[in-house]
C-alpha cells in the first residue's frame, strides 16, 4: 500500500471509531436531528468544527498546510445541497456514516449504500447535462468567509465559539 | 456533564471535539507526507465505486466518461478513508457491545412497520438522490460540513444551511405523525 492509502486507512479507523463511539452513525439519531428531537449529532459535528477551526486557521496562517474551499458554484451548492438533503432525510445516513452503521450492524444501511452508489452512477452519467445547466449558472470560485467579510478569520473564530457555546448549553437544558 | 451516554456511548461532545482534532491532525499528515492536504471527505469514493463496478461490464465506457476522468477512479486516500470508517467502527461497537443485527431501524419501523422491502427502496432512492446532490454540490456532510466549515468556506456554510433545511422539512413530511 501506497503512504497515501495507510494515511488515509489510519484516519477512517479513527474517524470511524469516534463515529461510532458518539452514536452519530444510526439512523435514529440522524432522524432525530432532523426533526430537532434529538441533537446528538450536531453536537457532535459543531464540536468537531469548533476545534477542527482553531487548527486549521492556526496551521494554514503559519502557512503550514494549505486550505482547499470547495468552490461557491451557486447551482451546484444550492440544488445539490437541497438534493442532498431531502436524499438524507429518506435514507437516515449520509455517506461517510452509512458505512460505519453496516460495521456496527445496521446490516440495513447496504440498501443506502446501493442507492449511493446507483446515484454516483447516474451522476457520472448526466454529468454533460448539469455542467452545461445548473453548474453553469454562477460560480464565485474557491471563497473563504474571512475573505469576503473582510475580518480576520481569528474573528469568525470566536464569533462561532460565541454561538456554539451558549446553543450547546440551552441544549442540554431542553435535554436535547 | 456526564461523559457517557446512557446507551455506553461517549459524550457528543468529547467524541466530536476529538474528531476534530483527527481532523487537523490528518491535514497536517497529508501536508506532510503526501506534499497536498487532504481534508476529510467521503461522497467521492462513491462515484469511484460505481466506476469499479461498471468496469466489470465495459472499461471503454467508464474510460470514455468526463465525470470519471474528472474524479479518476483509483483507491486513493479517501477510499481508504472509507474503508477505515468501517473498521474504527466495528473495532468500537464489538469492543463496547453495541454491536448490534438490525434490519430495520428502529425510527423507521415506528412509522412505516417492520418491511425490510418497503425500507430497502425507500434507503436505495433516498440514497441515489442524496448522492446525485452530493456530488453536484461537490461534498456531503463530511466533505462540507465537517472540513469546510472548519476552513470557513463559504460554500461548505451554504451547503450545510441546504442539508439541513431541506432534511428538516422533508423529514418533518416523512417521519412526523399527525396527530
Amino acid at each position: 500500500m501506497s503512504t497515501a492509502q495507510w494515511l488515509g486507512l489510519i484516519a477512517g479507523i479513527a474517524f470511524g471509531f469516534l463515529l461510532q463511539k458518539g452514536r452519530a452513525l444510526r439512523f435514529d439519531k440522524q432522524i432525530g436531528a432532523m426533526l430537532l428531537k434529538d441533537m446528538t449529532i450536531v453536537k457532535f459535528m459543531l464540536s468537531a468544527i469548533l476545534v477542527g477551526m482553531v487548527g486549521i486557521v492556526a496551521l494554514s496562517s503559519a502557512g503550514v498546510i494549505q486550505l482547499g474551499h470547495k468552490p461557491m458554484n451557486v447551482g451546484a451548492v444550492v440544488v445539490g445541497g437541497a438534493l442532498f438533503g431531502g436524499g438524507w432525510a429518506i435514507m437516515g445516513f449520509c455517506p461517510g456514516t452509512s458505512v460505519g452503521a453496516l460495521a456496527e450492524g445496521r446490516w440495513h444501511a447496504i440498501f443506502a449504500i446501493a442507492g449511493m452508489i446507483a446515484g454516483a452512477a447516474i451522476y457520472a452519467e448526466l454529468y454533460p447535462f448539469f455542467k452545461s445547466t445548473v453548474l453553469a449558472w454562477a460560480d464565485y470560485g474557491k471563497i473563504g468567509l474571512p475573505d469576503v467579510l473582510g475580518v480576520p478569520p481569528w474573528a469568525i473564530v470566536a464569533a462561532f465559539w460565541l454561538v456554539c457555546i451558549p446553543l450547546f448549553v440551552w441544549f442540554e437544558r431542553k435535554g436535547l | 456533564m456526564k461523559l457517557r451516554t446512557k446507551d455506553g456511548g461517549w459524550n457528543p461532545y468529547v467524541a466530536g471535539g476529538l474528531l476534530g482534532v483527527l481532523a487537523v491532525l490528518s491535514a497536517y499528515a497529508t501536508t506532510i507526507w503526501l506534499g497536498k492536504t487532504s481534508y476529510l471527505g467521503a461522497s467521492t469514493t462513491f462515484v469511484r465505486v460505481a466506476g469499479f463496478i461498471e468496469k466489470l461490464f465495459s472499461t471503454t465506457h467508464v474510460a470514455a466518461n468526463a465525470y470519471f476522468i474528472k474524479e479518476k477512479i483509483a483507491v486513493d486516500w479517501q477510499f481508504m478513508l472509507l474503508i477505515g470508517i468501517f473498521i474504527g467502527a466495528l473495532i468500537s461497537s464489538l469492543t463496547d457491545k453495541s454491536f448490534k443485527l438490525e434490519s430495520v431501524p428502529p425510527a423507521w419501523v415506528e412509522r412505516f412497520g417492520p418491511s425490510v422491502a418497503r425500507r430497502a427502496i425507500a434507503a436505495v432512492l433516498g440514497g441515489a438522490i442524496a448522492m446525485i446532490g452530493a456530488r453536484m454540490a461537490d461534498g456531503c456532510p463530511s466533505g462540507h460540513g465537517l472540513s469546510g466549515s472548519m476552513q470557513m468556506s463559504v460554500s461548505a456554510f451554504v451547503a450545510l444551511a441546504m442539508f439541513f433545511g431541506v432534511g428538516i422539512l422533508v423529514a418533518n413530511l416523512v417521519y412526523r405523525r399527525k396527530s
